[in-house]
Formats: C-alpha cells, structure tokens, sequence
C-alpha cells in the first residue's frame, strides 16, 4: 500500500508544482535557519574531553572578605596562598595549578624578530590530566617542577612557525630574559572549549608556551594580571602575596569516594582558613564542579547564538503554520477524488495514511533542500570572524536531526489536513461530479 | 462593502482562517521584537566616544621591562612625530574600543568599598592627550603641568582627574563634582575638571549606564604610561601616516614587538569592536525579510485557492450584477480581517516574547509605538499578497455562473 500511497504522492506534487515548491521551499528555510542555529548550539555546547570529563573537577573556594563585595558565588580563580596550599596536599590523584600570562619569546641567535605569545604556567600533571597529545618529547616531571627546571613545551603552531616543524626537542627558547630548554612539541591541541581556562574567550586557542608554574614565575614576574583583587596590590604584577585571585587548581578525582573526600577536604581547608582570619567564608562558598557541571555553570554558549537559535525556532513555527495552510488547502482541492476512494470502498484510515505520506514526502524534499540550506548557512558562519567559526561543521547527530526535524514537522503539519481530508463525506462530493 | 457575508464564509473556513490567523500572529510577534533588537544594536553600534575618532590612531608595542618605559617613550614619541604628516603623538594607556587597561571599582570612602560608586575605567594620559584626543571639557580646568603624577600601578597614588559628565552624574547627584574626591582602596583622586564625553575601552561589557564611566587621569611619562601612543593626523593623511608609523616602530624600537591587531586607526577599532553585532543586525533583517516572504506566500497559496474553490460562486455574483471591483474589494476585505486577527493576537504575543527575552537577555521593554507600526507593515503585506489573487478572482467571468463542472 505504502508504494501505492507513494506513487499518488508523486503525481499529486506533480499536478501543482508552484504549490509544492512553495511548500518544499517554506519547510528547507525553517529547517536550515534553525538546523544551522542548533548545529552551533550543540557544537558549544560539546564535551571538550569525552571519557575524561567527568573525572575531572574544579575546585573553588571563596578567600575574599565579602564585607568588601556582596557576591554569593567564589570567584573562578583562586588566591597564590590558597591554590598553593590545596595542590602540596596532593590530597587527589592527579592536580595542577593553572595561570597563564602574556610573553615575550624569541629563539636566540636566529635573528627572528621576537614574539608576543601568551604562556600558560601549569605543573607536570597538566599533560596527562588533560591528556594533551605530544608530536615529540613529553612534558616535564615533579622534580623539575620543585626545582624550578627551565623547560617548555610548545604547541605545534609555534614549532611550526620557529622550527619549520623540525623536532625542536632540546633547541633553546629565550622567554623573557631567560633561555630555556624545549622537552616537549605537542601535536595539533585544541581543546574546544578551552575548558581549563575559565577567564578565556570561551572558543580561542590554547596558550603558546607552556612552562613549570615556579619557574615561570621567577621567568615572568610582573606580566601576571589578576581576574580582580580587593586589595591594590604592592608591587605591580607581583601577585603572589598580594589579594587577588589569579590562579586555577583542576583535580582528576577518580571515583565518588574521593569526590567527596575531597569536597570535605576543601571545606575542611575553608573552615580552618575562616577560622585563622583568612577568610571571611567557610565551607558555605566552597565548591567542586565537574568539568561539565562547571562548564554549565559558567554559560559556554553565547548570548547571541542562544538568541539566534530562538530566532530561527520562532521562523520554523512560522513556516510549519504556513505548511500546515497549503496543505490543507492542497488536500480539500481534492475533496472529489478522496469523496470517489471513500465511495470505491477505501477507509477513512486508507484516506488519512495516503494524506501523511505526501506530507511527509514533502517534508523529505523539504529536509533534503533544507540539508543543503543548513550546509550553507555554516559555511557563512565560518566565513564569520567569531571565535567559534572553526567548530561550525554538521556531524553525524546534526545531519540526521536535520532530516528527523524536517520529516516530523511536516507530518506534524499534515496531521491535521489529512485528519480533515479523511472527513470527507464522499456522498456531498459525488454529487457535485 | 457588507462584512458580515464575509465573516459567514470564513466561519465555513474556520481551520484555514485560523492557520493564517496563528501565521500572521507570529510573524507579528516576530517582526515586533526582532526590529526592536535590531534598534538596541544600532543603538550600541553609534556609541559615543567623545573623541575626534576619523583623525586618531594607537599605536601599541610590548615587550619591554618597566624600568625602560622611561626610555621607550622618549625614542618613540621623537621617531613617530618624525613621520611626515602626523599631528601630535601623544602617550595614552587606552582608547575607546581598544584593549582594556585600568577598570577598577571606586568608591566615596578610604580603603574600603562600602560607599561604591561603580567599576570605571582609568586612563592614563600625558601632556597634550587631552587636545589630541579632541575631548570637550564642560566644567573646570584642564591640566596644568603640576597636575601629572606618577603611575606603576593602573593609577597614580594620588592624582587630580577629570572625569566625564556621565559618571559626576552617577556619582554626584545634583552636585558640582569639582573639587570632589573618590578611592579606589588607598589611591586617592581629586576632581578639576567634568568632560562631555569619554566612552570606555569596552562599553558593551559595562551595562548601558556605564558606557562613560572614565577618568582621565593626568600622569608623568614613564612607569604604568608607556608603550601605547596616540597618533594624530588629518582624516584623508591617517591611513598612510599609520602605516608610516607601523614601519617605523622597527626601527626605533627593534626589541618590541608592535602589537599588530590593536595598533589601528580609531575608525577600525570601532568596527571590529561592534562586528559581532553588525552581523547581528544583517542575520535579523535577513530573517525578518524570509518570514515576511513566508507568510505572504502562505497567503497568497491560500487565497489562490480559494479563488479556485469560488469560482462558481463568483460567476453567480457576477451574473447577480457584482462589479469587478466588488469582487476585488471582497477578496481584499477578507484579508484584512484575517490579518487583523492575527494582528490583535500578535501584540499580546509580542509582549509575551518581549518579557521572555527580558528574562534572558538584558533588554529593556518594547516600546508601544512598535505595535502599531508592525500591525500595519503586516496589513500592509497582507494586501499586496492577497492583491494577485484577487485580482485573478476579479477576472472571473459571469458565464462561469452557467456553466457545470
């Protein structure tokens, strides 16, 4: 029966042709504004590190006097004092502090002119907590960390740019004023979005050097700016006795045990930190977000795109309500050969499946143009300079939904026009013949 | 023209009428709050700076320690006003819509923020900026050359500022802020002079009150004052005098490193400052137009068959002594009653949507006067799409009347 109800479709889209390619046209406009829309909402919106995300976690606490700043939530970063004392009780199975700061860099003796690039300052379990790929050498160790080993890593776009992609592994690198030794050239990383770095615009790349948090502090002093301080810090830049919160601590706890073992540690570390002076707050602005809950909580999606997709949502309506009129008009204009089908013996139910699948016909057509509407509108989006416009390609999820969407609206829109068109009482039809 | 006759055939049509009544409804609600935002962007977009953007240009380098700020300014101000054509090169810590340098909260008392006053910008200025800058002083003093104190901070210890109009208002409510003092923790300011206008570095990210909360602090070359310079020249010479200056940064200072996205011209900045809602704007307009299309082609669709459906009963009328205009004036009339429908439900729906965005974004909400504004381009749309039908229908015949089937 279906081949049947099919070939009759065919005809019937056939008969009116400007009819259908309006109805066709209106569907593939709803579908690719809002297909392209939600293809960038869920691309955002995306686990930055599938499989691992839901070890790791962000650690908060709340050093400022809220005497001075009535606020509710911690800041996203944390002071030098706290975040010191929180990653030397290696009290989690993985740890590192994080902060990164703008630098000059330039390779000696190779008469380039010298580089602006920002350097991220992290300890050694940065690499395999947030399994960052290497092309050549590794990260650094502990002990480099606690002796303050001058050592980099570097992304594979700098390699590219210094080294002509050679392993650069061992070559010297002038970072301020001081040379340091290249361990490690990572591949290709870029983390979408930059998870680790809460302050970042949420979709930029990755920093360009990465170097051992003690060295690059003794490296770069000065440079270092704070997400805010209370206090007007002593000496510019230096930020390590001054009030400001700058840094960020990430923790892999592996099972839910050592969750809440931690959760009671960092409450723990606030109770005692109220209780000396220090802190103002206990363990009421204490917090550990996993990376996804975190990632929530700080709005990865911007507030443009959200209101792009709502946009394009209200024009789907909007083109639906149109189909739902055409089709409707497009059914009732065949009221006497439904009234002869209904008199030859076909049911109401015969009438009302032969009704759908024209409509979802349609919506097929519809989902196909709307398909190559969706294909193009990111293609602009990536023509767009936003940060993001690298992400904006249709996976596999996106591509199928497109077609889901398309053949579901217009079923949803024939419901109601087949409904009616099964109505039709075939002995007012006949007559009129 | 009688109504009620058409109000009886569209009850027989109830679903139909309905449909394009919801249609015109949403494109209603739609069009009224998507020409609203794109009124507050346009808004956004023509931000005031206060300053005289087609002759300015910055010019910023990094990469060089504090103690030799001194030094660099010296080479670099006698290097850039050496390049032909340029006004005034004067030094500057930030610009409006360029990179952001000093925002800090401040507040009516010492050390503490319990009397705050809001998070405003510091700009760091030397001598002569503010001439360059082309600033329109309103009440006080400009500086005078005791006036500038030294800065390694964001802001000297203490200073005497100018401030704009914008921010005395805030702060000072009815009064004369001359002579007034605000803290920002321990560094202290006192005030000589109110300016017109000074739009922030960033405006868009302060809320719409605090777009001009800037101080202009008047400091000594050298410390937190270093690396970042105002160009002056003649609107038709800037474009090449930048470039010139661009250059020449190479040769003046070979161990910097020219900051190459921000050292623009004012003009620029601006427009890379508001592009995201430039395409903002271009992405609504595009989507008003498709679903004005949409909806007047669902019209269309659905009167073209119902001009087919009445064919009959047009010839009758015809026959019966109607005119064409009476035809017409029927389709037309038909029309705008469905529209008007959908209009009435559309400016509560547009409300609706109004509120809900409020809750979302930070908007303000919709002004009255878009209502009968959007009523009337969606009556307006109706009529030219009922027109070809209508006009189809009017070319029916009498003798259809006659004639079965």
């Amino acid at each position: 029966m279906f081949g049947y109800y099919l070939d009759l479709a065919l005809r019937s889209l056939k008969r009116n042709k400007a009819l259908t390619a309006l109805m066709v046209l209106a569907i593939a406009v709803g579908i690719g504004a809002s297909m392209t829309t939600l293809t960038v909402v869920h691309l955002l919106s995306g686990d930055p590190i599938p499989g691992k995300s839901s070890v790791l976690y962000f650690p908060q606490v709340d050093p400022e006097n809220p005497a001075l700043a009535e606020h509710t939530e911690p800041y996203p970063a944390m002071d030098y004092r706290s975040a010191l004392d929180l990653w030397s009780a290696q009290r989690a199975d993985r740890q590192a502090i994080v902060t990164s700061s703008p630098v000059k860099v330039r390779v000696p003796d190779s008469g380039q002119p010298p580089l602006m690039l920002s350097m991220l300052s992290t300890t050694a379990d940065f690499f395999p907590m947030f399994e960052v790929p290497f092309q050549y050498g590794a990260g650094w160790s502990a002990q480099e960390d606690a002796r303050h080993a001058r050592v980099a890593v570097i992304t594979a776009d700098l390699n590219d740019k210094l080294f002509g992609g050679d392993n650069s592994v061992g070559r010297t690198l002038r970072v301020r004023d001081t040379d340091v030794r290249i361990v490690g050239v990572l591949k290709p990383w870029r983390p979408t979005p930059l998870f680790y770095d809460p302050w970042s615009q949420n979709f930029s790349r990755t920093e360009d050097v990465f170097a051992p948090f003690g060295s690059s502090l003794d490296i770069n002093q000065g440079n270092f700016q704070a997400y805010t301080c209370w206090h007007v810090p002593e000496k510019v830049g230096d930020l390590r006795n001054s009030d400001c919160v700058w840094v960020w601590l990430w923790v892999e706890l592996d099972s839910p045990a050592k969750v809440q073992a931690y959760g009671r540690f960092l409450a723990g570390y606030a109770e005692q930190q109220k209780a000396q002076g220090r802190f103002a707050t206990g363990k009421e602005h204490v917090r550990l977000r996993d990376l996804m809950t975190w990632l929530t909580a700080r709005g990865m999606v911007p507030d443009d795109v959200r209101l792009q997709a709502w946009l394009a949502s209200a024009f789907l309506v909007i083109c639906l309500f149109n189909a739902v009129g055409l089709l409707l008009a497009k059914f009732l204009r065949r009221s006497g050969e439904i009234g002869v089908r209904r008199a030859l013996g076909a049911s109401r139910r015969a009438i009302f499946s032969q009704c759908l699948v024209e409509a979802g016909l349609i919506g097929l057509l519809g989902g196909i143009l709307g398909w190559l509407l969706t294909l193009a509108g990111l293609w602009l989006i990536r023509r767009q300079p936003v940060d993001y416009a690298h992400l904006a390609h249709l996976d596999t999820t996106m591509f199928l939904a497109t077609f889901a969407l398309a053949v579901a609206a217009s079923l949803l829109a024939g419901l109601i026009p087949a409904l009616r068109a099964s109505r039709v009482v075939p002995s007012w039809q006949l007559k009129a013949l | 023209m009688q109504i009620r006759p058409i109000l009886a055939a569209l009850r027989r049509h109830r679903l139909a009428t309905l449909l394009i009544s919801l249609e015109v409804a949403l494109a209603c609600a739609v069009l009224c709050n998507a020409c609203f935002l794109v009124a507050q962007r346009w808004e956004l977009i023509q931000t005031r700076s206060g300053v005289d953007e087609s002759s300015l240009a910055m010019v910023m380098v990094h990469g060089f320690e504090a103690d030799q700020g001194k030094d660099l300014n010296a080479r670099m101000l006698a290097g850039l006003r050496a390049v032909p054509g340029v006004q005034s090169v004067n030094l500057i810590s930030q610009v409006p819509f360029g990179p952001q340098t000093g925002a800090a909260g401040i507040s009516h008392d010492q050390g503490s923020f319990k009397r705050k006053i809001g998070v405003v910008d510091f700009v760091l200025a030397g001598p002569g900026t503010f001439q360059a800058l082309g600033l329109e002083l309103v009440a006080g003093r400009l500086p005078k050359v005791g006036d500038y104190s030294p800065a390694t901070n964001f802001a000297p210890a203490d200073a005497q500022v100018l401030v704009s109009r914008s921010l005395a208002e805030h702060a000072w409510p009815g009064e004369s802020p001359l002579g007034k003092e605000f803290w920002c923790d321990k560094l202290h300011f006192r005030i000589i002079g109110v300016v017109d206008h000074f739009a922030r570095a960033r405006p868009r990210d302060w809320g719409s009150q605090a777009v001009e909360w800037t101080v202009f602090t008047p400091t000594l070359p050298g410390g937190s004052l270093a690396g970042t310079y105002l160009l002056r020249a003649k609107p038709q010479d800037l474009p090449r005098v930048l470039r010139d200056a661009r250059n020449a940064v190479a040769k003046i200072a070979p161990d910097v490193v020219l900051d190459q996205e921000n050292s623009r011209t004012l003009v620029d900045l601006r427009a890379s400052y508001f592009k995201a809602d430039r395409i903002m704007i271009d992405l609504l307009i595009g989507v008003i137009a498709t679903m004005l299309c949409v909806t007047a082609l669902g019209i269309v669709g659905l009167a073209s068959f119902w001009v087919g459906q009445r064919q009959k009963q047009i010839g009758v009328r015809r026959a019966l002594g109607a005119t064409r205009g009476d035809i017409l004036r029927y389709f037309q009339t038909e029309n705008f009653l469905i529209v008007s429908f959908g209009i009435a439900l559309g400016m509560v729906l547009a409300f609706g949507l109004n509120l809900l965005l409020m809750s979302h974004y930070e908007l303000p909400r919709l002004p009255l006067y878009y209502l009968p504004v959007g009523a009337l381009a969606l009556w307006g749309l109706g009529q030219l799409a009922v027109l070809a039908p209508a006009l189809r229908a009017a070319a029916v015949p009498p003798v259809v009347a006659t004639r079965s089937v």
